[in-house]
Parts: structure tokens; sequence; C-alpha cells
């Protein structure tokens, strides 16, 4: 392993979508095991550095690899095209408004104090989540990049709904 | 609890191959110190075979300081030069201390961290934590040493896991500052994981609930074939069974109509709040007796149901960072197979009771709550030490508590490393300059979760210099923010147009210099026999006959890697190491080691390579 493999060279899987989410989490201990700085508390300050270096890379890939999202934002780099999404707002009407209704769910559970309301949310979310992984799978598999990037923008979209949620939960519970 | 077996009996190495290393919990209320013997953790008594030592500390007029037991005697007496609890005051400013009015210190306000006014002169809590470790210390080198002032290889220190950066900055200085070469900081709820999940061979999702003395913790891991992987952590640093103890003191003020209280009459009825405290445990009602300094007596019952009534809202303080722990995991409570219980406040039936309702199921409380901290620890200092037995290969993925982020415009805060990453990690932000030929600048670090630099804790300014001058805007700084095993935070910066990078200096605004613990530990040395020049050398002596060991045993075990030419080089620094090591100047061991670790770092790259080739190569065997 060198710093200059991607995140796929370095646990040794193809670079696509579909990955063995348990075997990565195998592949992961494994290497941690050689390369963690617990490894290395009584060797030369050298080779500390370099355990440091290596287990932080590793963790870094481990996490790209392991969430759906970013392995696909990943793969859309690795093939040299920009998601955008901080540039490109463009979504089609239908997910638009889809998302405004979700919103307002959301502000009537908080307003309600209604816990049952929040979990069904979640369900609501993680249905439609798995439904565009599946869409992006599919236009990754067949090198559609542009198609992909539109998904990818959703899905960062659905990301923050559900960051949004975990922090109205937060502000119930205290 | 069950002693821990750690190995097969006659496979670990032979006693006399083994490096001494020490597990510490340094408590809010009580320190503990354990150690690895003949594979099995055990924590190391006093003379009178007391594990716990009271984390207090008195200081005396002429500079002389009691720990332990013998501070903890006179704490009503002389409340303003004894310490407790001052784990609360490590890394802390004077408004982030909860309760000053009621603590009997006269608290000095200084920048980055509190200080204490006492009779030996001002303190700083760095210094009162380090006598409580030097003491710890002093124990088990006679225990394990049969006599003080022996070679200790190193210690584990633990640390709440909710401790932020300065905290565990603090903690680290104060271990140095007791003369301990610190091996690692460890998070006490997973010292707790190590300590009963190897004892019980537990697999599956574990929460740990750990209340202690002043900080609370939740920990979610997952332990699976060895490896311990904590999922998420959240707590608060500032809860504890001390504040149990602060509602009944003021119950027992209100319910005596008690005029303002001296210091020495504040500490009596805190120390006797906490004695009923303890005795609710077991029995329906306690009583507090007491007699103040102005001839007043104090008498009142009270009852476990008001006691309980009147603390329910620290217990459900508890709570909330308890679901937010299992939220940040992705878990329910239906997946956690066990909730350990750690910490003396955890003996609290309505903590326990609270503990079972939310997670619907008995908590687990068959270890010692106040020992299974240290024991974990020792068995991490063991391997860390490198005195595994083969087929013990346990490891241990932890997580950074609360985000880490940096100023921007208007305030706001940019989060750079997000809560629950696991350690180690890093992420790189470019910054460019805002004048004509600016060559330094500062980056505001903050950690936190809330949007507003004020609402998060202030992790100080780190100061950038050397900035090739350019016009505005030219200049692209790279600032790497690298978090390390022990969870601390180092900043790297390069500027990327020209490539400078040793030039670019950073350096934290907080923490203590090489030069400041050297200049206290000089100070503290001045009352005692020991002297620090030789302290230091005997330091860089160890520090280098554990560099030629460690070098000499990588150029037998990857021979092939190395030239014969990077040999020939690095076998000439070795040589000069060795024959430094006789000399009375520690700075010259110190360069030696230096030069010894240049001409090593492309060697240690490429054993790093082989060592993940290997861990590949043995994957793709198993998968034939």
């Amino acid at each position: 392993m060198n710093l200059n493999e991607n995140h796929f060279q370095i646990f040794g899987v193809p670079a696509q979508f579909e990955v063995d989410v348990p075997a990565l989490e195998t592949r992961y201990h494994e290497l941690q095991r050689e390369v963690h700085p617990d490894r290395f508390a009584s060797a030369s300050e050298a080779e500390q550095r370099a355990s440091m270096q290596l287990a932080t890379r590793v963790n870094e890939a481990y996490q790209t690899l392991k969430s759906p999202l970013r392995r696909a934002g990943y793969l859309l780099q690795l093939h040299g095209v920009d998601p955008e999404f901080e540039t490109n707002t463009a979504m089609p009407a239908e997910f638009l408004t889809d998302q405004m209704e979700r919103r307002e769910r959301l502000e009537d559970a908080v307003a309600a104090g209604d816990w049952q309301r929040l979990i069904a949310l979640s369900g609501d979310l993680r249905v439609d989540q798995d439904s565009l992984f599946a869409r992006i799978g599919r236009q990754l598999g067949a090198l559609q990049w542009n198609e992909a990037a539109a998904t990818l923008r959703q899905l960062k979209f659905l990301e923050k709904f559900g960051e949004d949620i975990g922090a109205a939960e937060e502000r119930m519970d205290c | 609890m069950a002693l821990l077996q750690i190995s097969e009996p006659g496979q670990s190495p032979a006693p006399h191959e083994q490096r001494l290393a020490v597990g510490i919990d340094l408590g809010t209320t009580n320190s503990l110190v354990a150690s690895v013997r003949n594979g099995i953790a055990v924590v190391l008594n006093d003379h009178e075979g007391n594990g716990l030592l009271p984390s207090i500390v008195r200081y005396f007029r002429d500079g002389r300081t009691a720990v332990g037991r013998e501070a903890e005697r006179e704490q009503a007496r002389d409340p303003k030069n004894t310490i407790v609890s001052v784990k609360r005051f490590m890394g802390r400013g004077l408004k982030d201390v909860a309760h000053v009015e009621n603590s009997p210190y006269d608290f000095v306000d200084s920048p980055g961290m509190v200080q204490l006014r006492t009779a030996a002169g001002v303190k700083s809590p760095v210094e009162v934590s380090a006598e409580i470790l030097k003491a710890l210390r002093a124990r088990a080198e006679e225990s394990l040493l049969g006599r003080a002032g022996g070679d200790l290889y190193g210690a584990v220190i633990t640390v709440p896991a909710y401790f932020d950066d300065a905290q565990r900055q603090a903690t680290k200085d104060a271990g140095k500052l007791a003369g301990l070469n610190v091996l690692r900081l460890l998070n006490e709820p997973t010292a707790a994981a190590i300590a009963y999940g190897l004892d019980n061979a537990a697999e599956g999702i574990y929460a740990v609930y750990d209340l202690g003395g002043g900080t609370f913790d939740i920990s979610i891991l997952k332990l699976s074939k060895g490896v311990f992987e904590v999922m998420a952590t959240s707590g608060d640093a500032a809860l504890g069974g001390d504040d149990f103890d602060q509602r009944l003191f003021c119950w027992v003020i209100e319910r005596a109509k008690l005029a303002p209280l001296s210091a020495e009459d504040t500490r009596l009825l805190l120390v006797k709040s906490r004695a009923a405290k303890e005795f609710l445990t077991a029995h329906d009602e306690a009583r507090i007796l007491a007699t103040l300094g102005s001839g007043e007596s104090v008498d009142a019952t009270v009852t476990r149901k008001e006691f309980q009534e009147m603390t329910r809202q620290l217990v459900a303080k508890t709570l909330a960072p308890t679901r937010k722990a299992l939220r940040d995991a992705r878990l329910g409570v239906a997946d956690v197979k066990g909730v350990v219980m750690v910490g003396g406040a955890t003996r609290m039936p309505h903590v326990q009771e609270a503990v079972a309702e939310l997670f619907g199921q008995t908590p687990l409380t068959n270890l010692d709550p106040d020992k299974v901290v240290a024991l974990g620890a020792a068995i991490q200092a063991n391997a860390l030490a490198g005195n595994r037995a083969p087929g013990d290969d346990w490891l241990l993925l932890d997580v950074i508590p609360l985000s880490l982020g940096i100023e921007t415009m208007g305030g706001l805060v940019e989060k750079v490393i997000p809560r629950n990453s696991t350690l180690p990690v890093s992420r790189a932000q470019e910054f460019t300059t805002f004048r004509d030929g600016q060559t330094a600048m500062s980056v505001h670090v903050v950690q936190g979760e809330r949007e507003l630099v004020a609402d998060c804790r202030s992790l100080g300014k780190f100061e950038l210099h050397g900035i090739p001058p350019m016009a505005a805007g030219a200049a692209r700084i790279r600032v790497t923010f690298q978090v390390d095993a022990d969870g601390l935070l180092g900043v790297s910066a390069r500027e990327s147009t020209t490539g400078v990078q040793a030039a670019i200096a950073v350096k934290p605004s907080y923490g203590l210099s090489d030069a400041q613990i050297t200049q206290m530990l000089k100070e503290s040395l001045d009352h005692a026999r020991d002297d620090v020049q030789l302290r230091l050398l005997k330091e860089q002596q160890v520090e280098g006959e554990r560099m030629l060991e460690a070098v000499e045993n990588a150029l037998r075990d990857d021979a092939d890697l190395v030239s014969a030419e990077e040999q020939r080089s690095v076998r000439a620094e070795l040589d000069a190491l060795r024959h430094t090591l006789s000399c009375t100047d520690h700075r010259t061991i110190k360069s030696a080691i230096e030069r010894v670790n240049r001409a090593t770092e492309p060697f240690a790259g490429r054993r790093m390579d082989r060592a993940v080739k290997r861990a590949l190569a043995g994957r793709k065997v198993e998968s034939l």
C-alpha cells in the first residue's frame, strides 16, 4: 500500500458501486491490525509516524467505501466528474414537491412533540434513499456519469434531511 | 470480580523479559494503578492494602505535599490548601467551572486554565494531578520493582471519553510532569469494555454507562473477534457523583436554614452529604449530623425517596446523551446486548433503575465499578509495551468525541472533523492570505457541535509563521488537522505553490511546551532529593536504548528491505547513538536519537507497506 493508491486499491476490491460490506469490515480489521498506532507504541518514532499516516489513510478509505453515498461520490471523483453540490441546484419538480411536503411533516411533528411521527418520517426517508441507491448503482454500472451525479445530488439532499430529523430529535430530547 | 486471564499460562513472555507497564485511572474522587502480572490484571495496593487513592492533594507552607488518605483526613480543617476533585478543573477556564460559589478555593483566573492559590504558591490543575500520579507511580515502582525510582517502562492514563482536546492535553502534561512515559490516553468506558469483553469473551453491541465522581460518559461498542470498535460516544464532562452530593448539601442547608457557610463548614457538610448518599444505596434513610465552626449543630434525616426525588433531574441528564449516542451509532436499544455499568455513582439504585428502563434490560453490575477502568488500562498498557502473548492480538478502534472545527467569517464554525470519527483521523483545509506580503496567519480551532464559535469550546489559536511573501490571495496554505490515537490534535501547514513546508511553524496557544514542563519539573524537584538533569538524562538513555532495540529488530526482521548502502548509514547512526548513551548531557543523546529517526524514515515506510501487503495476502489465502 502506498499513499497514492485509491481507496478501492487499498482494500483490494474492484472500483465499483457494489461492495460486500461485511467483507469490507473484515478487511478493515485485518489492515488496522497491521498498521494501527497501538501496534507501534514501542517502535521507533519514524515507524510511529508512518503507522499513524497509514492508519489514518485506512480509516478514511473505509469510511468512504462503507457509506453508499460517499462511495458513489468517490467513484464519480475517480472518473473526473464533479457532482456540483454547491452550484447545481436544479432538481426535478416532483422531487422538490416531495421534499417540501416532508419538511412540513417534520415541522408539524416537532410542534406536536410527536415521536411516533418522527420515527415514521425516518422510515419513509430510508425507503426513498434505498430506491435512489438502487438507481445510482444502475447508473454507475452503465457509466452514465452525469445521470449518476444528478441522483447523487438528490441523495445528498435526503442525507441533509436525515440530519435535520436527528437534530429535531435531539432538541425534543432536552 | 473474576480475574482477567490474558494468556494461556506459559505462553506469555517470562517475567524478566517483560517491560513493566501500568494502567492508571486518574479519577475525580479516587485514583488507582493496576498492572498485568503473570497474565492477570491486578490493582496495586498501598501498604495498608487499599487499592483506591483518594484524589486529594494537600499543600503545606514549606512546599511539602500530602496525597490521598492523609490529605483526606484534614480536608475540613484546611480546605483552601486541600484540593479535591481537581479533575473538574483540568483544561478549564474559571467560567467553565461549576459550583465556584461553593468551592473553598482561592481561584486565580489565568489564560487557558484556572489556577489555585495555596500555601505553597499558585498551582495549576496539571501540577495537582501530577502529585496524584507521582504517588501512584511510587506505589507501582515499589510494588513491581521492590524499590522507588525503578524502571517503569510506561503508563496508560485513562480520561473520560467526553474530554475535549484541552482536557486531554492537560492530562498528558500531568503524566509527563510526574515523570511517566505516557504510552496512551485511553477513554474510560473503552478501558472498561476491554476488561469486560476479554474477561467474558463478549461478542455483539455493548453500551458502557460510566458515571464517575465528576464526569459522565456513554459509549456504544461493537465487539467482534477481538476487535473493540467504538461506534459512538457521548456524555457530559461536568456531571457526576459530586453533583448528587451537591444537591443533598443544598437540601441540608435549606432544611436547617443555615446562613452562608465558611469554607471549613462547606467542606464538612459536603463530606457528610457524600457519606449519606453512599449510605442510602443500601438503606432507606440516612442521618446527617454535624457541628459547625460556630458551635451550631445540624441534624437532618433524609429518606431514600427524598434523595431520589431531589436528584431525579441529574439522572435524567444522563439519558439524553445515551439516546444521542445510540442515534449516532444508528442503533436502537434492541440492538444492545448488554449494558456495562462503570463508576462508583452507578451503585445508586435509581441510576440502575433508569438505565434498566431505557434499555429494557438489567444492566451488568457484576464488575467492581471502581476498579474495572484501571484493569482495562493495565491490559492496554501491557499490550502497548510489547508484552503481548502469541495469539493475543485484540485491537481497539476508538473515536473522537466532539467535532473539531475552525472559525470562519462572522463567527461561524466550519466542521473539519466530525464527532465519532475513528482515530487516527486527519483532514486538510486550504487557506489563503488576505494582504500582500502577509507571512503569518492564525487559525482558530474550536471543539463542539454548535454552529456559532461562541457556543463551542475554544481550543485556541494556531499560529502559522514563515509563509513566503506573495500577493494577497496568491498563497495556497494547506493546513492539515491530524488527531492521533490519544485523541490529541496536531496541526501542520504547507504552502503549496512554493512547496515550503518546514518553514511554516505551527504552535498551539494552549498545552505546555517541553520547556515549560522542564521548568515545572525543576521547580517541583527543588523540594526533592532528585536531580532534574539526572532524571532527564535517565529518560533519554531509556529512550535511546528503546530506539536501538526497535531498529535492530526491524533490521533483522526485514533485512531484504534495506540496500547495503542504506544499511551502512543506518548502522553508523546506531553506533553513534550507542556511544552517546554513556554521555552525561541528555541533549547529546536526544539529537542522536533524532538522527536515527531521520535515517530510518524511508525504511520504516517500506516496513509498513510490507505489513499491509501481509494483511491483504492473509485475506486472499483465507478466501481461497
